[in-house]
């Protein structure tokens, strides 16, 4: 399912299973999130948060194959409707973490699977390997709100929120890049971590407080915030 | 503090002295009070160009001389109603940062239509995140108003990051970059010619400004009346 790890100042949330797509089902997001709480309450001055994921999937999205299995198709519906609202807290924790977060997308991420690595500060992915894939429109399935919201915070171009949301185009590494989605596309599994290690080094050697960084970060994205219930707290001003 | 030139068509304010221009009560409210004498003399074709000397445009309020919180506050509070009032000003704005502008410095500097920078000196620093403290409602406000890249402002304000010249430009940050004081200087006069040439309507100058930030005139409070267009 998945595992959290300290690393010194590192958390490293990794999504498990070589040969899994990483369905974001019922069990992997309450794990996601209990790991996500977890590594909050032992947050520290220069504490960094790098999520990744095994072999060819970061994550496919919601387990639509769970959802169809349903007796009914309401049924089915509801069970989609149920992973939706409890994927909506772990964008919300990801939004008010107390450290920085890095996004390592080793493999495709599609869906629901976009939207989690999207909810990190930094995203790093392969240039050789992998896609970026909103799929709804091609599965006819319409976008949870706080999905749109997400996508119109993260992505700042109008060229690139309609290739991605409106004409499902699954964006290679390099792409990306140049779309402004994700901050770097290195060639190789290796490459791509490192990366992702070398940026959570620079981040944590910043030595932030975590409770200001949160803050801050919220401020950027108010839309969102609303969208996910979140309360923007009233500015502190720094201590003198 | 600061001085207000006036030389035919451009309004030229000066942050003055070789120290950091810190953004203490005493130079926000001369800002504001030559801000607003340029705007009651100001005519279609004015421009103003807000500049400063030395090695600092502005490196923010002046947190040493303040004792208490609410000093501080008070200090934010009044540099509202200067970004407030540049926001809303009825002619075209340019600022010349020769040197380094943090946090409210570079605020102050975002206030404006036009930022023009050296290529050579200073950074854009928001320093806020490395000092422990959040950023008043307006900054964030600002910020999402006049940079564009989401990228931009996560790794800006976010990410405390000290931008240059050259990156500033890619980041869409400032309009252009230039080798020296002397060659910056001559780039803002060249620009205020061609802005101030347009002879624009300074009701609907003003009006056009506020309508392409909503979100920030809201948090700055400031009043949005209603103009008849002249056909």
């Amino acid at each position: 399912m998945c595992t959290l790890e300290k690393r010194g100042d590192f958390f490293i949330l990794t999504l498990t299973g070589e040969n899994d797509d990483h369905r974001l089902s019922p069990t992997l997001i309450a794990a996601v999130l209990s790991a996500l709480r977890e590594a909050r309450s032992q947050a520290t001055r220069g504490s960094v948060l790098i999520t990744t994921s095994q072999g060819k999937f970061f994550s496919n999205g919601f387990d639509l194959g769970w959802a169809r299995s349903a007796a009914t198709p309401s049924d089915a519906f509801l069970r989609l409707h149920q992973m939706v609202e409890s994927f909506r807290p772990i964008v919300a924790e990801l939004i008010s973490l107390p450290m920085p977060t890095v996004a390592v997308v080793q493999g495709h991420a599609a869906a629901a699977g976009f939207g989690l690595a999207l909810s990190h500060d930094y995203v790093f992915m392969r240039s050789d390997r992998g896609v970026l894939y909103m799929s709804e429109v091609d599965l006819g399935l319409p976008f949870p709100d706080y999905f749109s919201v997400l996508f119109r915070a993260k992505l700042g171009s109008i060229a690139a929120r309609r290739d991605v949301l409106l004409r499902g185009t699954k964006v290679r590494g390099a792409e990306a890049v140049k779309l402004g989605i994700v901050d770097g596309a290195y060639d190789g599994e290796e490459k791509v971590k490192g990366a992702g290690m070398q940026l959570a080094e620079k981040l944590a050697s910043r030595k932030w407080n975590g409770e200001i960084y949160k803050e801050i970060r919220k401020s950027l994205y108010p839309e969102l915030c609303a969208i996910l219930g979140l309360e923007v707290d009233k500015p502190a001003l720094s201590k003198l | 503090m600061c001085t207000l030139e006036q030389r035919s068509n451009l309004f030229i304010l000066t942050l003055t002295g070789n120290n950091q221009h810190r953004l203490s009560p005493t130079l926000i409210a001369a800002i504001l009070s030559a801000l607003r004498q340029v705007k009651s003399v100001a005519t279609s074709g004015s421009v103003l160009i807000t500049n400063s000397k030395g090695k600092f445009f502005s490196n923010g309020l002046d947190r040493c001389r303040v004792k208490a919180l609410s000093r501080l506050s008070q200090m934010v509070e009044s540099l509202r109603h200067v970004v407030a009032e540049l926001v809303s000003f009825p002619i075209p704005t340019i600022s010349v940062v020769q040197g380094h502008a943090a946090a409210a410095g570079f605020v102050l500097a975002l206030s404006h239509d036009y930022m023009l920078m050296r290529e050579d000196r200073g950074v854009l620093y928001m320093s806020e995140i490395d000092l422990g403290g959040c950023l008043p409602d307006y900054f964030t406000v600002l910020f999402r108003a006049k940079i564009g890249s989401g990228l931009a402002r996560r790794d800006v304000v976010l990410g405390g990051r000290k931008v240059r010249g050259r990156e500033a430009v890619e980041m869409g940050i400032v309009d252009g970059v230039w080798g020296g004081e002397e060659r910056l200087g001559e780039a803002a006069v060249e620009l205020a010619e061609r802005l101030g040439a347009r002879k624009w309507d300074g009701e609907v100058y003003q009006k056009m400004r506020e309508g392409l930030y909503p979100e920030l005139c809201v948090v700055l409070g400031a009043v949005t009346g209603r103009i008849q267009a002249k056909l």
